[in-house]
């Protein structure tokens, strides 16, 4: 029996790499272009939106904990939104994430093109809305009478990779698993707004009973987002945080890639 | 002209019965057993042992009735679909075009969409842009060209569709009853552009259901009936048996 045997396909195809990445540039363009379409309409109220939530979250919580709650701390919005923003960018891409495939169904039903381009558009869209909100962190920044340092060329870079990955393999696992199971839309949203407020985002690590401490690091944002967070409030990266975050980074990829793999060639059938 | 170009080698093609697990997580994980056994077992059949081969620079019909798997066939060539037995071999690059507005986004533009469709189907951005006002012309949509396709008339999205694929130079070229909806001056004109295709010597898979547009564009036919193959040949003896099997 003649059982499952590989696809031969494009016998004749002679690509080397040149053209191959030209073309994944292009591809890759092209939706995120139409991505950023389909979401705003125009990508200029979307860069003010992608601004305007974290901002608007922030603002309540302030409220919330600062004026109400009265916490003890300095410079608490500026605290906030470090946290907030590279948060925003996480939520954003995966809450999206679980419908990419099946809002592009009458793409993938008829073209055959690498499928995990559609969540890296996603999550690579959500990175460049992050990287367009830095300069408001940078003006919090002024206010509370600090100055980015050198420091932020190598740990912005790092921090985004790290993010990046983390995002894709998550995503790429959603999206792929969200095709057989659809309500795992809801269990992602659900799931989402459970790890926010398991990540110390509006509250520092420092004030988790020490009984919980050794298990903050079973979050895997958690070390993420206080690596983010001290990079803009003290210029400070801590190898032990990158290293755990860019571990978690390189599972959750592994995960994901081996779940879309697995799955992949089935997508037009469900769709 | 004698080297295929798709082989399809006693190629079969089964779906599970997936309801059950669209049908969501509590439904499966509740119903375990049984969904595990019927996803093992309920198969849908739709192409069963099919071989033929497809010679670079012919055409070839696709012809059966609703249901048939045709468009399985189509699906399996142009690699969105995986056969569960035997071998599918395509050696060139293939050019679908599937049904309307397929690799279609309705909130961009007809122009957004060229550049959209032309590069999911493989090409580059700068090799769009080469063709982009060709395709534009072809398509006559003159205006509309900027507005998004929702907009458009089903017949406005056929002509974008294959005004797209008749300007890229497609090698291999699969084509599903697309012309049905364009008016009578678009049809013929998408049939001369196939039949210069065909003397440019591109591989076309032409499923259609009108038997005219088959008989003037295709060499051979391919008769596909209750998933398997029923008759494949020069196309008029196909078509003409294809034609009695109503009457009988």
């Amino acid at each position: 029996m003649l059982a499952m045997r590989g696809r031969k396909q494009y016998g004749n195809r002679r690509y080397n790499l040149k053209p191959r990445l030209r073309y994944m540039l292009d591809l890759i363009s092209i939706l995120t272009h139409k991505d950023l379409k389909v979401r705003y309409k125009s990508s200029m109220l979307g860069y003010l939106w992608s601004i305007a939530n974290p901002l608007a979250f922030a603002f309540v919580f302030y409220i919330a904990f600062k004026v109400i709650m009265k916490i003890q701390m300095e410079g608490y919005a500026l605290f906030l939104i470090a946290g907030l923003f590279p948060w925003q960018w996480f939520a954003n891409s995966v809450t999206v994430t679980p419908t990419v495939f099946l809002a592009n169904a009458s793409i993938i039903k008829k073209v055959n093109f690498s499928r995990n381009i559609l969540p890296f558009t996603i999550v690579l869209q959500d990175m460049l809305h992050f990287i367009l909100s830095i300069p408001v962190i940078v003006l919090f920044m002024f206010i509370y009478h600090k100055t980015p340092g050198w420091i932020w060329l190598v740990g912005i870079p790092v921090l985004l990779i790290i993010q990046f990955i983390m995002a894709y393999g998550i995503a790429l696992a959603i999206s792929s698993i969200n095709l057989f199971f659809r309500d795992l839309e809801r269990l992602t949203a659900l799931g989402v707004t459970l790890l926010f407020y398991f990540t110390p985002i509006f509250y520092p690590e420092t004030m988790i009973p020490v009984k919980y401490q050794q298990l903050i690091n079973f979050n895997p944002l958690t070390p993420l987002i206080i690596s983010w967070r001290n990079l803009f409030l003290h210029n400070q990266l801590d190898g032990m945080y990158l290293a755990i975050s860019l571990g978690y980074g390189l599972v959750f990829l592994g995960i994901g890639f081996w779940i879309y793999r697995k799955l992949a060639w089935k997508f037009a059938e469900v769709l | 002209m004698s080297e295929p170009v798709v082989v399809f080698k006693n190629v079969g093609k089964s779906y599970p019965q997936y309801n059950h697990i669209t049908g969501g997580l509590k439904n499966f994980i509740f119903h375990l057993p049984t969904a595990l056994k019927t996803l093992r077992t309920a198969r849908y059949e739709s192409l069963r042992d099919l071989s033929f081969e497809v010679q670079s620079g012919e055409c070839l019909g696709v012809i059966g009735r609703n249901g048939a798997g045709k468009s399985t066939t189509l699906g399996l060539i142009a690699g969105v679909l995986k056969q569960t037995l035997g071998d599918v071999i395509v050696k060139k690059r293939v050019f679908p075009l599937l049904e309307l507005g397929a690799g279609f986004n309705h909130d961009l533009t007809g122009r957004e969409n060229i550049y959209l469709n032309g590069i999911l189907m493989g090409m580059t951005k700068a090799e769009v842009a080469c063709k982009e006002t060709e395709i534009i012309e072809f398509s006559e949509l003159g205006e509309f060209i900027n507005q998004p396709i929702r907009v458009y008339s089903s017949g406005m999205l056929a002509r974008l569709g294959f005004s797209v694929v008749a300007c890229l130079e497609p090698e291999l070229l699969l084509i599903d009853e697309i012309l049905a909806v364009g008016d009578m001056e678009f049809q013929k004109k998408c049939l001369d552009k196939m039949l210069a295709f065909k003397q440019k010597g591109v591989t076309m898979i032409f499923v259609s259901h009108s038997m005219e547009d088959v008989k003037r564009i295709c060499d051979r036919a391919l008769w596909i009936e209750n998933h398997m193959l029923k008759q494949i040949g020069p196309v008029q003896d196909v078509v003409q048996a294809y034609a009695q099997s109503f009457h009988s």
